[in-house]
């Protein structure tokens, strides 16, 4: 009970800090970009209300879902083809290493020429970006299968889909699931870009909205509300990990305990 | 003799790679009979690890062949389990003790209840039968080797190979295990070809020990290990049999590290 008090102490001791000094500094500001805390705080509310989180938020975070959703299929399905065979990775890895290096944000204006300026358009941005770390990642994971593993299953006559579900893909799994983090990161990044180019609802849309129309306090609720969601989809994403990771973990804490 | 169930004729390997080729085993013949427990011994680097490989359908041969109950052996054969030295590595960590020991099961046409009761029944033999639901890396290193011996008792093979399985535990572990090894043969009847660098294991162990020479290997030496059934840690290794035959054993593998034969005893 007392070492859960602390370690909630240790997570909560920094962003008090941060928000106290955040306050602190800016109780009496003038500055029209620069707003008090204690603004932001009380317009918070009347901004975010029910309408505008269903109008705003939920159009952004089904978009974003979407994109990463048909990333992290696409991403894990390309690299385990190319991961498998060395010819086919021989004749992509230029390829890849050239997509990877074009900045997702670019695309935009070109995926806007045939994807218009709709959902689609943003899913799809969502979609090229976030499939590169997820991507590469899954081709290394699945070129480190064990070769005494690999050995075990063939002897066993372990071959096709049973191979590939329970050996390929769960022996890469700690990889692809730092590929799915990175790529999380990215999602939320491209999220609020897509919808600043052409939108009519949506996060960056309504952030993007207020700065022009000098709403400041406003603006900055809208900041606060992105940093809220990234942290919130970082924790659920946290969870599923523990979760389906729970013997990648336990497998290093016991090898560091008998090394 | 009984029936042989695995033959091994005039087998050669040669790994040709970046301008370098290594003939590992030259030619290699011998016979396995149904039932019977053989120990290959060899100075190390002497292509044993190799010649398992082949003969578990892992490698192909550069000529030569092997065949399992008169049926050449071209990849593995469903009749064959592999238990490996690096139980750290043949083990999936992923899966617990009772889902490892199953899934080589799973390839085959068996009904739910009947994989359950071959997997109760193999983790039960090697002595693990409440450990089912835990996983590999949370057990020692003696008690993961087990679990991959089950594994290949569940598999129900007719021929059980074994590299060096016990190289990577402590002594005392290793004795244990030898013990359970010679008490599932003795039960089970099963066929066992257990490769080994460790002269007093393959002799302990053994019904018969072939002799592997240096590489590029041939069969140097084979020998009948007289030894009463009922082998025990403590008395048979101090029985004055079993000093000679492993000192005729020690005497060919130096012979075969040197390159002659030693003369015959």
């Amino acid at each position: 009970m007392k070492r859960l008090a602390l370690r909630l102490l240790f997570v909560v001791a920094l962003p008090a800090l941060l928000v106290a000094a955040w306050w602190l500094v800016s109780a009496d500001s003038t500055e029209v970009y620069w707003p008090p805390l204690r603004t932001i705080l009380t317009t918070f509310p009347d901004v975010w209300t029910g309408e505008r989180l269903r109008a705003d938020v939920l159009p952004s975070v089904l978009r974003l879902l979407a994109g990463y959703a048909a990333a992290a299929v696409v991403g894990v399905a390309l690299g385990t083809v190319i991961g498998s065979y060395r010819r086919v990775r021989a004749v992509c890895e230029p390829v890849l290493e050239f997509l990877r290096a074009v900045p997702p944000p670019v695309l935009v204006p070109v995926i806007m020429l045939f994807a218009g300026i709709g959902d689609t358009m943003k899913i799809a941005v969502i979609a090229s970006g976030c499939v590169w770390p997820v991507l590469l990642n899954t081709v290394e994971g699945v070129r480190a299968v064990d070769p005494v593993m690999a050995e075990t299953a063939r002897s066993y006559g372990i071959t096709g889909v049973a191979r590939l579900r329970n050996v390929v893909l769960r022996s890469a799994s700690p990889q692809i699931f730092a590929g799915l983090r990175q790529a999380l990161s990215i999602g939320i990044i491209l999220m609020v870009i897509s919808e600043m180019f052409a939108a009519s609802n949506g996060l960056g849309f309504t952030i993007v909205q207020f700065q022009r129309g000098f709403a400041i306090p406003d603006m900055w609720t809208g900041i606060l509300v992105l940093g809220l969601l990234g942290f919130a989809l970082s924790v659920v994403f946290h969870l599923v990990e523990r979760r389906v990771l729970a013997w990648y973990h336990g497998l290093r804490t016991a090898s560091r305990r008998s090394s | 003799m009984g029936r042989s169930m695995l033959d091994v004729r005039g087998l050669k390997k040669v790994y040709e790679g970046s301008g370098r080729r290594v003939e590992a085993v030259r030619n290699l013949t011998f016979t396995v009979d149904a039932g019977e427990l053989v120990c290959l011994v060899g100075p190390s680097g002497c292509g044993k690890t190799t010649l398992l490989k082949c003969v578990a359908g892992l490698l192909t041969p550069t000529s030569g062949e092997v065949l399992l109950e008169g049926r050449p052996v071209s990849g593995p054969p469903p009749g064959m389990a592999v238990v490996f030295q690096e139980y750290g590595r043949s083990l999936f960590p992923w899966m617990r003790v009772g889902e490892n020991v199953e899934l080589p099961l799973r390839q085959k046409p068996l009904s739910k209840a009947r994989r359950r009761e071959l997997v109760a029944d193999a983790l039960d033999s090697v002595g693990l039968a409440d450990a089912a639901g835990a996983y590999p890396w949370q057990l020692s290193g003696g008690m993961q080797q087990r679990v991959a011996i089950a594994r290949a008792l569940a598999y129900e093979p007719d021929v059980l190979l074994m590299d060096e399985p016990f190289a990577a535990v402590d002594a005392q572990t290793r004795a244990d295990l030898e013990d359970l090894v010679r008490g599932l043969w003795r039960e089970r009847g099963i066929t066992i070809l257990f490769v080994t660098h460790d002269i007093d294991e393959a002799v302990y162990l053994g019904e018969r020990v072939l002799v592997l020479s240096a590489s590029p290997t041939v069969v140097q030496e084979q020998l009948t290990i007289d030894l009463p059934e009922e082998r025990d840690q403590l008395r048979t290794r101090v029985a004055p049999r079993f000093a000679e035959l492993r000192t005729r054993v020690y005497e060919q593998v130096q012979a075969a590290k040197r390159g002659v034969t030693a003369p015959r005893l």
